[in-house]
């Protein structure tokens, strides 16, 4: 199979940085926003439309869209709390962070989501002239008293799945919370968390309160759903119903951010472990990436091409991506890897980035 | 009517950025009334409560405000209103 998708956006603390495959090899194709932290980056399926959330640090978090593919961007207005929400009794709730943008909802190239801390879903369906926030999650009985703040202060949307055969049909991923499926389009929405483990918690069995890092579904079967949570890798075959822990018993699969699918094998994924959470490090200073083609059965490590000593490198949850059998990640100290034959060799694209945050095939 | 200036910083989202007269009686309303002269200007400055941000001051001449929440610091015919970058980040 060869690489379908030939751009590559890479979201990193210092600005948009943009790869192009050529008939041989992915070059670097320029930067946007220099300077400017860009959270996650992404595009509409047709790539009309780029997207770039950034977290500005003095002015704010801020929303960019591209119609000619990066050439020029015009800021739109980032999704706003109102007055009266509230992340507690008493605390006011301000935008602090861009997790995630969901491109094309239902099928409609003007149709977004957006995850953000402080733990508020938007939806805008013009293009991001306006974003209204999915009430029916925002006001979750569970919200105020269980949710929480997991590597930032408070929890954060950075997973959004669309059923493609019902789009009223979506799941969020939530640190800290966990899974969340609505069926009518955001109104209802209950917590899908059962067989996950919180040791972060009294009752590590608590529907709510769950540190999924990142929440992926089978892009063919949507119902064969994996995550990278804080406490292992887990895997549903069910929609979310039920959770079985996937983590590689006494091996280095178990805690990280990412986790990448295989676009047609729904039992082959990608983790890159670190060193559990009182750490974050690489796993005895060397890079690996862990693949398993038995839906978590047993895990590979692959280390061809990647530094195995005096590295301090691990990936954030939108790290990685994948195209055909073309897989992409970059890590916390700029370093950007490829791999054409679904992780049995790695080469750099660039060892100099500064720290990265997203990474995405469009 | 106050005069606003702003740091250089903004310019970069602002290239025709320059000193505006605001006719105003607080801080809050110069910030809002900067959005009719230079759109969004406002929530680069407060959040959306209406809080001044982290990392940016306002000073009404040599002075920086005392009401950073809402912004209630009265202003006068004569003031001059800077807007300006905190010196922070990396």
């Amino acid at each position: 199979m060869s690489s379908t998708k030939n751009t590559l956006l890479i979201g990193t603390r210092k600005g948009l940085v943009i790869y192009k495959k050529t008939s041989s090899d992915w070059k670097y194709a320029g930067e946007s926003f220099d300077g400017i932290p860009v959270s996650y980056a992404t595009a509409s399926p047709d790539n009309k439309i780029w997207w770039a959330c950034q977290d500005h640090g003095h002015w704010g978090c801020k929303l960019h869209i591209s119609r000619d593919q990066g050439a020029n961007w015009e800021e739109v207005d980032a999704p706003k709390y109102a007055e009266d929400d509230e992340i507690r009794d008493g605390l006011p709730a301000t935008l602090k962070y861009l997790w995630v943008l969901q491109p094309h909802v239902n099928g409609d190239a003007d149709h977004v989501l957006i995850g953000t801390e402080p733990g508020g879903l938007f939806e805008s369906k013009n293009t991001g002239k306006n974003f209204e926030l999915v009430r029916g999650l925002w006001d979750h009985p569970s919200r105020k008293e269980q949710w929480f703040g997991g590597g930032r202060d408070y929890a954060g949307i950075h997973s959004i799945i669309v059923d493609k055969d019902n789009h009223d049909h979506r799941y969020v991923g939530i640190s800290c919370a966990g899974v969340f499926e609505t069926w009518d389009g955001g109104q209802q929405w209950e917590p899908k968390n059962k067989g996950l483990r919180a040791d972060f918690l009294p009752d590590p069995a608590s529907e709510v309160g769950q540190d999924p890092h990142l929440l992926v579904a089978h892009p063919i079967n949507q119902k064969v759903m994996w995550q990278q949570n804080h406490c292992g890798i887990f895997r549903s075959i069910d929609g979310a119903n039920h959770w079985d822990d996937i983590s590689e018993p006494n091996g280095v699969a178990n805690f990280g951010f990412v986790i990448t699918l295989d676009e047609k094998d729904e039992n082959t994924a990608w983790v890159v472990p670190a060193v559990s959470d009182e750490k974050r490090l690489a796993i005895d200073r060397a890079l690996v990436v862990c693949r398993t083609r038995d839906g978590g059965k047993s895990w590979e490590k692959l280390t061809n091409g990647l530094p195995q000593k005096a590295c301090y490198d691990i990936v954030y949850r939108h790290g990685m991506d994948i195209t055909g059998d073309t897989l992409v990640f970059g890590t916390t100290t700029g370093n950007i890897y490829l791999s054409d034959n679904q992780g049995d060799n790695w080469t750099s694209l660039n060892h100099n980035l500064p720290m990265i945050y997203s990474v995405r095939f469009i | 009517m106050p005069v606003v200036k702003f740091t250089y910083a903004l310019k970069r989202f602002y290239p025709g950025l320059k000193e505006v007269n605001i006719k105003a009686s607080t801080v809050a309303d110069i910030v809002k009334k900067l959005d009719d002269i230079y759109p969004r200007m406002s929530s680069y400055i407060i959040d959306e409560q209406g809080a001044l941000r982290k990392h940016v001051n306002i000073f009404i001449g040599n002075s920086i405000i005392e009401d950073k929440i809402s912004l209630a610091d009265k202003v006068s015919e004569h003031d001059e209103v800077y807007i300006m970058q905190a010196l922070s980040g990396g």
